[in-house]
């Protein structure tokens, strides 16, 4: 099927909806249009409105003025069921499966076909599955147990759940935020497929080059209201962030030319069982060295290890010339470490916790000293500190003793980096440190690790994001199932030479 | 939305007046003026006086209990290590031992009963619920095996008087002064040290604590032992109050503490709560059990009476979060015919 027929109605519409929350405004005038056959890209920076978006299709929430049309047939979705019964099938992120059932169990959940005496028909349930997954072009195994699919898989099964039912529009709200570069590559194979069924699919990414690789049309949100619905073959990635800020947009990638200094971070032949083997490597000061390869490669593991969370089994670890023990968090700070974690809402950040509180839980020692009341904490002297750095990041919110929860990713990211940046470390770990933020906070994040690294800190930086890799780093340093298997530099790395070691084909850089 | 570096409103806000603690200290004045018409003998400061001395044990095991459910722990031994205090300081007097020597050798026991708890909790990684379930029963064993069923009593007076009497000009008996200042130091801790801000992190995510440098595992156990050292105390105030060291002293004491530092507040999955509320919360239900003693109630209507404030404790703010919830979901339905302007 080509370009959707102007003839035929969408198949699922917003037309010119509006939506509040109480004072705020979520929604404005959005208009949307899901042609079958397409797939349409929904664009903007986080706090846009393309959550809002997805709610209202998925039929959580209801406009409070405007429609929404199916076939182009006004309907008033009154909770998830109507929408299901529609047609309307939402992907999110993190699929939830039964991780005990077996993948068939799953798609077919609550409504498996009998047999005699009430029983579950088992035989029918797996030739069912297994035809689905011929028809999206996969190879799973429809007996296997959901447990311990990848989060790929696991949206596969999600997506044959969704045909499963009769979907005719498919929803996928950042699906390929938690995958590596090949599984991309399936589910874009898995979407072109429904696409050529006719299904409509609206697709959210904060990866614009996946919009111009898998998407015919983007709709772009700015502050809640409609900028506008191009073909994106009538854009350029500028034109389409132009459109998403509002605004031009310095370098995503103002990365800094430094002369690296003394030696900051050094580890020494370091060793996990069953996690990462003879690891060894340096960070110089003013450095930014990214540790690239695919997710499970081991980066994370290493990262945890050099901090303390996890001990090692052999090897060592020296910051600024010091050497630390294993497995203690504390000394890792004092010696001059800091790890912005992988895991924002679990690790960075106490979500239920005020914003200034989340800033000042690292320095609860000098704090008290700052305060000069012996073991008490004044709470003006850590307020004080907060706006600091509230200020210093650009950190957007409404009060200091606000939960963390209520900000948005990328200003919650904001605020674990100025929770390790009030340490004033000479060492910093990044860890997947754009993971979900929108284009405009990522710049900006990009251009303080720049700016740290001009001031002499030491950044050890993983990323799962090959453009931030190659833009950012003067150093990299490619893992491959636990090893080290290259270590290229600034002016040889491509995505191509940087994908040739994580995936264990031959580096193309000098080995390690 | 700009930066704004305004701090939050302080003072008195609708939001502060509808605080649970506020609520219980509200109740805590009901009560007591209540009572005060109600029972003639109540009002008085000899009763009252009387009302306050009956929960030392009560008041004094809440304080460490208060920290362990902010940091997501709990410690049901503590009943327990009261009895087998108790029960060893009357072996020990029996035994011909000077009181002076007694109470140092017991609080030592304390302090073994919380290190073994926090040592389960901390090393094996096994949840503290679980733990000290088994070490209640273990502990209560214990207690049988020092003393089995009988009971030792005729105590020194000059120790028993410092258990019951006031402390001279006040109508305060010695043990709930100590609370008193005893009370106020957790306060201070928990509020306004690094100590206090490092519990609720871990009882809110301990993950993000771990993460943030915070020593986990040396606090939860410092807080395990410190609560068996005061439990331990409390066993010494127990016999010494009563005049008798039996095995069974105290037996189901837990749960009355429990139940108040609920009822004051503190959520039972950790991370939110004062002080304050559980203080108040401690002199409700003292009240409430003297009350019910002056009116002649039974002490199976009593537990009953503590059972159920316990209950409503855990699911008052669960009905309040699900009404809040109902009537945000209204409001969000409706459709706003002008959104006013920010």
């Amino acid at each position: 099927m080509s370009a959707p027929g102007r003839s035929t109605p969408p198949t699922l519409a917003l037309v010119n909806v509006s939506k509040s929350f109480g004072a705020v405004r979520a929604l404005q005038g959005v208009t949307l249009e899901l042609h079958a056959g397409e797939v349409h890209a929904l664009a903007g920076e986080n706090g846009a409105g393309k959550s809002t978006v997805v709610k209202t299709f998925a039929g959580v929430h209801r406009p409070d003025a405007g429609e929404v049309r199916v076939d182009g047939e006004p309907v008033a979705f009154n909770g998830p069921a109507d929408a299901q019964a529609a047609g309307v099938a939402v992907i999110y992120q993190e699929p939830t499966l039964f991780p005990d059932l077996s993948v068939a169990e799953n798609i077919f959940m609550g409504r498996q076909p009998r047999a005699g005496l009430g029983r579950i028909d088992r035989r029918t349930v797996h030739a069912e599955t297994a035809k689905l997954f011929r028809r999206l072009g996969v190879a799973l195994d429809p007996q296997q147990p959901a447990r311990g699919l990848s989060i790929a898989d696991q949206q596969v099964v999600e997506i044959a759940k969704a045909i499963s039912r009769d979907a005719r529009v498919l929803i996928m709200d950042e699906p390929t935020a938690a995958l590596t570069g090949q599984e991309v590559e399936r589910l874009f194979n898995v979407t072109r497929t429904l696409r050529e069924q006719g299904c409509a699919i609206l697709f959210i990414s904060h990866r614009l080059e996946e919009i111009f690789e898998i998407c015919q049309r983007v709709t772009t949100l700015r502050d809640g209201t409609y900028v506008g619905t191009d073909k994106v073959e009538d854009l350029t990635a500028d034109d389409l962030v132009r459109r998403m800020v509002g605004r031009d947009l310095d370098a995503l990638y103002p990365k800094q030319d430094v002369t690296p200094g003394e030696v900051a971070l050094k580890v020494g032949r370091l060793t996990r069982e069953g996690a990462f083997t003879d690891i060894s490597f340096e960070v110089r000061r003013g450095e930014i060295v990214a540790l690239a390869g695919l997710v499970g490669a081991g980066r994370s593991e290493v990262a945890r290890a050099i901090f303390g969370v996890d001990r090692w089994d052999a090897g060592s670890v020296e910051v600024a010339g010091k050497k630390l023990p294993a497995g203690s968090p504390t000394a890792a700070m004092s010696a001059g470490l800091a790890l912005v974690p992988e895991d924002r809402r679990q690790q960075g950040l106490v979500m239920d916790m005020s914003i200034e509180r989340n800033m000042g839980l690292t320095q609860l020692r000098s704090l008290r000293k700052e305060t000069g009341r012996g073991p008490l904490i004044s709470r003006k002297v850590e307020r004080n500190r907060a706006a600091d750095w509230a200020l210093r990041l650009q950190l957007k919110y409404a009060r200091l003793t606000d939960t963390v929860g209520v900000l948005s990713g990328g200003n919650q990211q904001k605020v674990v980096l100025a929770k390790w940046l009030a340490t004033e470390p000479t060492v910093l770990i990044v860890d997947e440190p754009t993971r979900g933020i929108d284009v405009g906070t990522k710049a900006e994040v990009h251009r303080l690790l720049s700016e740290l690294a001009a001031q002499d800190l030491a950044v050890l930086m993983i990323s799962s994001d090959l453009p931030e890799v190659i833009g950012m780093a003067d150093r990299v340093l490619v893992m491959h199932e636990g090893r080290l298997t290259a270590e290229i530099d600034r002016a040889d790395a491509t995505e191509e030479s940087v994908m040739a070691a994580a995936t264990g084909r031959a580096g193309t850089g000098k080995a390690a | 939305m700009t930066t704004d570096t305004k701090s939050a409103p302080r003072g008195l806000s609708l939001g502060r007046l509808l605080r649970w603690e506020t609520a219980v200290t509200a109740l805590l004045v009901i009560v007591f003026a209540g009572g005060a018409g109600f029972s003639p003998d109540f009002a008085n400061t000899d009763n009252l006086s009387f009302a306050l001395g009956d929960l030392s044990e009560i008041a004094l095991i809440a304080l460490p209990m208060t920290l362990l459910v902010v940091c997501g722990q709990v410690d049901l031994s503590v009943a327990s290590v009261l009895g087998l205090c108790s029960a060893l300081t009357g072996k020990l007097w029996d035994g011909g031992m000077a009181i002076e020597t007694i109470i140092p050798i017991v609080l030592v026991v304390g302090v073994v009963c919380g290190l073994v708890n926090g040592l389960l909790v901390t090393r094996l990684g096994l949840p503290s619920l679980a733990v000290t379930i088994g070490t209640m029963t273990l502990y209560r064993g214990l207690a049988y095996v020092v003393l089995g069923t009988e009971a030792i009593s005729e105590f020194p007076t000059r120790y028993t008087n410092l258990a019951t009497e006031s402390i001279p000009g006040m109508p305060i008996p010695y043990p709930i002064a100590l609370f008193a200042v005893l009370a106020i130091i957790t306060a201070v801790v928990l509020h306004a040290t690094g100590v206090g801000r490092s519990l609720f992190a871990i009882g809110s995510q301990e993950d993000a604590a771990y993460f943030a440098g915070i020593r986990v595992k040396r606090l939860k156990l410092v807080l395990f032992v410190v609560s068996g050292l005061v439990a331990g105390f409390a066993g010494i105030v127990f016999t010494l109050r009563y005049g008798s060291a039996r095995a069974d002293n105290g037996l189901g004491l837990e749960l009355t503490v429990i139940a108040a530092v609920l009822l004051g507040g503190i959520d039972f999955d950790g991370g939110k709560g004062t002080l304050g509320g559980v203080i108040a919360a401690v002199l409700l239900i003292g009240l409430l059990r003297n009350l019910l003693m002056l009116n002649d109630v039974s002490t199976e209507v009593q537990s009953i009476v503590t059972g159920l404030l316990l209950i409503i404790s855990v699911l008052t703010p669960r009905l309040i979060a699900v009404v809040r919830e109902a009537q945000g979901r209204r409001r969000g339905a409706r459709p706003v015919p002008s959104a006013a302007a920010p």
